[in-house]
């Protein structure tokens, strides 16, 4: 996080982790064409010929709250390459995030990948000096589209056993995009508030500035409705 | 997180992909923009330059000088509001808008317009001189500017100057401010990329140094670890075999009848005793002379060497075993002409091993020979061209062959390898502590040598020996060298 108070702005870095082809690129140009043109900067893309990402992915949003004061929001969303061999690079973009979206791939063969690429995530911030308790997750199950995927009782029970959200998804359909994003936004913003007193700094809520950013990025409906439209909504 | 080489001013990853707004400087391509920059100058005749936030030019493509400019520029205090001017221009804010009119002292007019990146100013745009559409003479400032001006020719060059409609203007702005912040993106992405790779590159290079520390680390450990197993096993060994010799010598005095006679049956249980104290010492002797090569401490006696007579020895020594077990032993062609460089006695252990081994291994009816040859090698490239080492190329090599179980294809260089038997029933069929032979192979190469495994034709194995003649044969080490870390070598 980066707080420039001369230019009022609040700058976050938000990265997508999980397994090679779990939807983590899907998932940035889903949010990409969701977000309203002015708010959203070109959608940075290093991937190779076989669409697999050879770096990461940025996102650049500039969510403008339009209060008095005039507080912006830059948000930099990243992907992180999920194959193996990029360990390092994984690392490099995780320096500094704010918050994690945990992208795993419903298909039923992918369980043994999603928990390996879980203990990568927590192997790499602790060796970047973090924890996995002090770092906002939410967890996104994509690829509900597909017939050969684990149940939703399933995703529920394990769901109601974490602390975490669970989101379900389709990247490609652009559906449960929006929720996971502004889900872990909305975590992401209230962790940052807890250590830097943001509401006092910037004079703004959590729940104003969710609100604010949903309606920046175009977004007509219910900003907390989206972020609680995980698996058993709304927990806290 | 990790410390970089002094020689690496460049950003760190953190900076990379953090918040900053990139700086055109670090990245934009110079040459590319002057390039770009020039081609909008010759299709919309209108000079153009790039700044960079901090106010660096990262491009330009200047018009050639207007007649009014060259006008001015004619006299000092006209050339100084000109300088004055071009700088107030390149420092005027775009404001909110990102667009704004700059006026000259001339009538003329500079237009600046902001280059945005991820949605913050990154540079401007100045586009100028030219003649506004609307203006019809120069305004007082260039009186003001440059007293006793000719006026008429001022306002009669101004008002031969083309004229730009502000639209036209707006639309040639857009279109170059959307190409520009295109080639922003591009190198910005380029740039980005070839950064976080160096970056990759680094963090993989730390992580292996840091692994390879630790190997290092491990390596040391187990050498450490193997020594004392070593100085363990000779100092056991050793320990082994005083009271051994004393359960061999009184086991034989009874055997022989010296304090007195012995039962049929006792002598029986004697003989045995005696008969496994020699197996035991056997043992802890090969277990002795394993530890003494690799501490390196098995001396070696450089003679001239006969082998013929080190084989018939060998020979004479075994036959008794061979006869009994009925197996037939035969020595066959030995009429070597050629002597070698070696210890005699370490050369009678490798030879008694390798024939009491073949006997071991050979049913009754079968046969084991013994031959030996000067054979030209047919080595590898190795020591050097065939051409220029053939000479040298002799060798003595020592045929072991046998009829008995024979030893599979894969299993032939593994049972030179110290404690490796083919199966470990065999050990306790025909006894031996699978130390024998890995003796033989660091006897044979201290000796400039190499032993391999062929199969005999019929059934069984022939261990093929081969020693360098005295004329090839370099001065032996003085002792077996200890084995050299990592893979045994093959044979």
């Amino acid at each position: 996080m980066q707080l420039n108070f001369s230019a009022r702005e609040v700058a976050i870095k938000l990265v997508y982790y999980g397994p090679a082809l779990s939807g983590k690129t899907t998932n940035l140009k889903a949010l990409h064409e969701l977000s309203r043109e002015g708010s959203r900067g070109r959608l940075m893309t290093l991937e190779t010929k076989d669409d697999r990402t050879l770096f990461f992915d940025m996102l650049p949003l500039v969510l403008k709250t339009d209060l008095e004061g005039g507080l912006a929001l830059r948000v930099k969303v990243f992907t992180v390459p999920g194959q193996v061999l990029h360990a390092s690079t994984r690392r490099l973009v995780l320096q500094g995030a704010d918050g994690v979206a945990f992208i795993a791939d419903s298909q039923v063969g992918e369980v043994e990948n999603n928990a390996a690429s879980y203990l990568d995530l927590k192997a790499n911030l602790q060796e970047l000096g973090r924890s996995m308790s002090d770092m906002p997750l939410v967890i996104q199950f994509n690829k509900r589209d597909l017939s050969d995927i684990r149940s939703d009782e399933e995703l529920r029970e394990l769901a109601r056993r974490g602390r975490e959200p669970v989101y379900k998804a389709s990247a490609v359909r652009g559906e449960g995009v929006m929720e996971s994003f502004f889900g872990l936004l909305d975590r992401a913003w209230r962790h940052l508030d807890r250590e830097h007193d943001l509401a006092a700094k910037v004079g703004i809520g959590p729940d104003v500035l969710l609100d604010r950013a949903a309606a920046s990025l175009g977004y007509e409906g219910q900003a907390r409705a989206l972020a609680n439209a995980c698996i058993d909504g709304g927990r806290s | 997180m990790t410390a970089r080489p002094p020689t690496d001013p460049g950003p760190t990853a953190a900076d990379v992909v953090g918040h900053d707004a990139p700086r055109l400087e670090e990245f934009v391509d110079r040459e590319v923009l002057d390039e770009l920059l020039r081609s909008v100058r010759v299709l919309f005749g209108i000079g153009v330059r790039v700044y960079s936030a901090e106010g660096a030019l990262l491009g330009s493509a200047a018009s050639d000088q207007l007649p009014l400019c060259a006008f001015v520029n004619e006299v000092g205090s006209g050339r100084a509001s000109c300088g004055a001017t071009v700088t107030a221009a390149r420092a005027a804010d775009p404001g909110p808008v990102g667009d704004v009119v700059h006026p000259c002292f001339t009538g003329l007019a500079y237009r600046i317009v902001s280059l945005d990146y991820e949605g913050r100013a990154v540079g401007r745009i100045v586009l100028g001189p030219f003649a506004p559409s609307g203006v019809r003479e120069p305004p007082p400032e260039l009186v003001a500017a440059i007293p006793g001006i000719d006026a008429v020719r001022a306002r009669d060059l101004l008002a031969r100057e083309p004229r730009v409609k502000p639209e036209a203007l707006a639309r040639i702005a857009a279109h170059l401010k959307t190409t520009l912040e295109l080639v922003i993106f591009s190198s910005h992405k380029a740039w980005v990329t070839s950064k976080l790779h160096l970056h990759a590159v680094r963090e993989s290079y730390r992580e292996l140094e840091e692994k390879t520390g630790k190997l290092e680390g491990a390596l040391a450990r187990l050498r450490e670890l193997d020594r004392l197993k070593s100085n363990f096993l000779a100092t056991v060994s050793h320990e082994l075999r005083t009271p051994l010799t004393s359960i061999i010598g009184y086991s034989e005095m009874l055997s022989e009848g010296l304090a007195g006679p012995l039962s049929a049956e006792q002598a029986d249980y004697v003989r045995t005793i005696h008969g496994k104290g020699g197996q035991l010492l056997a043992l802890i002797t090969g277990l002795l002379d394993l530890t003494r090569m690799e501490s390196g401490t098995m001396k070696l006696r450089q003679t001239s060497v006969r082998l013929e007579g080190v084989l018939s020895d060998v020979v004479t020594t075994l036959a008794p075993v061979a006869k009994k077990k009925g197996v037939t032993l035969s020595l066959q062609s030995t009429s070597l002409a050629s002597e070698m460089v070696g210890d005699a006695e370490r050369l009678r252990q490798v030879f008694t091993n390798l024939v009491d081994n073949a006997v071991k291994f050979t049913p009754a009816g079968g046969q084991v020979g013994i031959s030996a040859a000067v054979v030209a090698e047919d080595g590898g490239e190795e020591d050097g061209p065939a051409v220029l080492m053939a000479p040298l190329r002799k060798c003595l090599e020592v045929r072991v062959t046998d009829t008995g179980i024979g030893i599979p294809a894969r299993e032939r260089d593994k049972v030179f390898d110290a404690f490796y038997q083919v199966d470990s029933s065999s050990t306790r069929e025909h006894g031996g502590t699978g130390l024998g032979l890995s003796i033989v192979k660091r006897i044979v190469e201290a000796h400039g040598g190499a032993v391999r495994i062929e199969g005999n034709a019929q059934a069984g194995t022939v261990f093929v020996v081969t020693f360098p003649t005295a004329e090839a044969q370099r001065a032996l080490p003085r002792s077996v060298p200890p084995a050299a870390p990592g893979p045994a070598k093959s044979s």
